[in-house]
């Protein structure tokens, strides 16, 4: 299983093994994660499972999808390296992924 | 006092549903919902958008669906309290007293919340001082447009809402609008709009900035904005909207006694009843081993809670289980029963 490293806005760090096919979002909920709400479910639209991915990460993922941008826009303080957790799928590519989370989720 | 069997808080798909599964075995409902339309969520958040698993309907949008359940419903004239929240929930002997923000107070055996993730409340900005500011220069939502007329206004935010405020406003104000990137996911005409504003002079477009800080005292007078590059702007302002859609709160229901886990409120699988007897909680919000967050979950739950409510409502009767196919008393409820 592909370890995802979490890093909540207080510097505090999670590793935890995500079984492929679940979202970066279920992963830290299943988990108990603090700093992802996920409030709609996974349907792109809250925007409350906000991730800053790490820089060198960014590249790597596939590209956000219509609509995830939009959301983003009401995201907590986005930046460059935004996405929403539940858009990003676990899989091997994904192992060793960080994701930084934001202060808050709204 | 509204003296009623249930009250349900929400109006989104499964307060809905509920509504019609409490009406089918003869209890009387009204229904709160915070929003200032019936939908809930399939209205605020995607009435366009299609959804693909509701049981025997392939394909409907948000919208449809609400329809459709309105439609359902029609049989039983719920009243519905719209744009009102519930705020405070009272035991009284084996009532439930309600009250409303709007001071609006109900009696009733049951309650069943079906408030999705809470109530809609509007997002703000991330600065603390701007709490301070809020409702004098800075404004999430617009009540009279005259305080802005001849004054600079900042606008935040790259959706329909922050795009026809600028156009609006634009006639009479000085409109400065801001948003974090250069698309907009407001409507294509509104977008050409602005665009046509800008070159004319009415609007002054800044893209690629975010709010980074206010200044002033008693009052604004100016704010800094921030691009990706760090780079800052400071720019002068009277007053400031920030339009970034709506966000889900919990609200004041942790104030009614109920356990929680995290923003859910756990339920018994039986009855969809929480630890209060009498308050049952559904969709969304409640959470079980096993709960998928979907809208026919929701119905479900809809169908048993409202069954638990019959023993509250009426204690001396037994609940018989019949069929709306069969059902005399049930087709009389829905207004179709046929004379023979």
């Amino acid at each position: 299983m592909p370890k995802i490293t979490y890093i909540e806005h207080t510097g505090k760090s999670h590793t935890i093994d995500v079984a492929n096919g679940l979202s970066v979002m279920e992963g830290a909920l299943q988990n108990n994660i603090p700093g992802i709400d996920a409030d709609c479910g996974g349907g792109m639209a809250c925007a409350t499972c906000h991730v800053y991915v790490k820089e060198e990460w960014f590249d790597k993922l596939p590209k956000k999808e219509n609509g995830e941008e939009d959301m983003i826009d009401m995201a907590h303080e986005p930046n460059k390296y935004s996405r929403l957790s539940c858009q990003l799928t676990v899989s091997d590519e994904l192992e060793g992924l960080v994701v930084k989370l934001p202060v808050k989720q709204a | 006092m509204i003296d009623t069997d249930v009250l349900v808080i929400g109006a989104g798909p499964t307060g809905l549903f509920t509504v019609h599964q409490l009406g089918i075995i003869g209890l009387k409902s009204e229904v709160v919902d915070n929003l200032d339309k019936i939908g809930g969520q399939c209205i605020e958040l995607y009435p366009d958008k299609p959804i693909y698993d509701i049981p025997a309907i392939p394909v409907c949008t948000g919208e449809e669906l609400t329809k459709n359940l309105i439609e359902q419903i029609k049989p039983f004239k719920t009243n519905f309290h719209l744009n009102d929240r519930v705020e405070e929930v009272k035991n009284e002997k084996d009532k439930w007293l309600v009250k409303t923000i709007k001071g609006k107070e109900f009696k009733v055996s049951s309650i069943i919340i079906a408030g999705g993730v809470g109530s809609f409340e509007p997002r703000k900005f991330s600065i603390k001082e701007c709490e301070k500011y809020e409702g004098k220069q800075i404004f999430y939502s617009v009540k009279d447009k005259n305080i802005f007329k001849n004054k600079t206004v900042s606008i935040f935010g790259g959706g329909d809402s922050a795009l026809d405020w600028a156009i609006e406003l634009s006639e009479n104000s000085k409109i400065q609008l801001i948003h974090r990137r250069d698309e907009f996911r407001g409507a294509q005409a509104s977008v050409d709009k602005i665009h046509e504003l800008t070159k004319q002079g009415k609007i002054q477009l800044l893209t690629q900035y975010q709010l980074n800080s206010i200044n002033g005292d008693s009052k604004i007078t100016s704010i800094k904005i921030k691009n990706e590059d760090g780079n800052i702007k400071e720019i002068e302002t009277d007053y400031i909207l920030g339009f970034f859609g709506l966000i889900m709160q919990l609200g004041p229901i942790v104030n009614w006694g109920l356990n929680l886990d995290k923003k859910l409120i756990p339920v018994n699988t039986e009855n969809f009843e929480t630890n209060q007897k009498g308050i049952f909680a559904i969709g969304d919000i409640c959470t079980y081993p096993g709960k998928l967050k979907l809208i026919l979950s929701g119905f479900h739950e809809g169908a048993l809670a409202a069954r638990g409510c019959f023993k509250y409502a009426k204690p001396d009767e037994k609940l018989r289980f019949e069929f709306t196919t069969t059902s005399k008393n049930v087709q009389s409820r829905l207004g179709v029963k046929k004379n023979d």
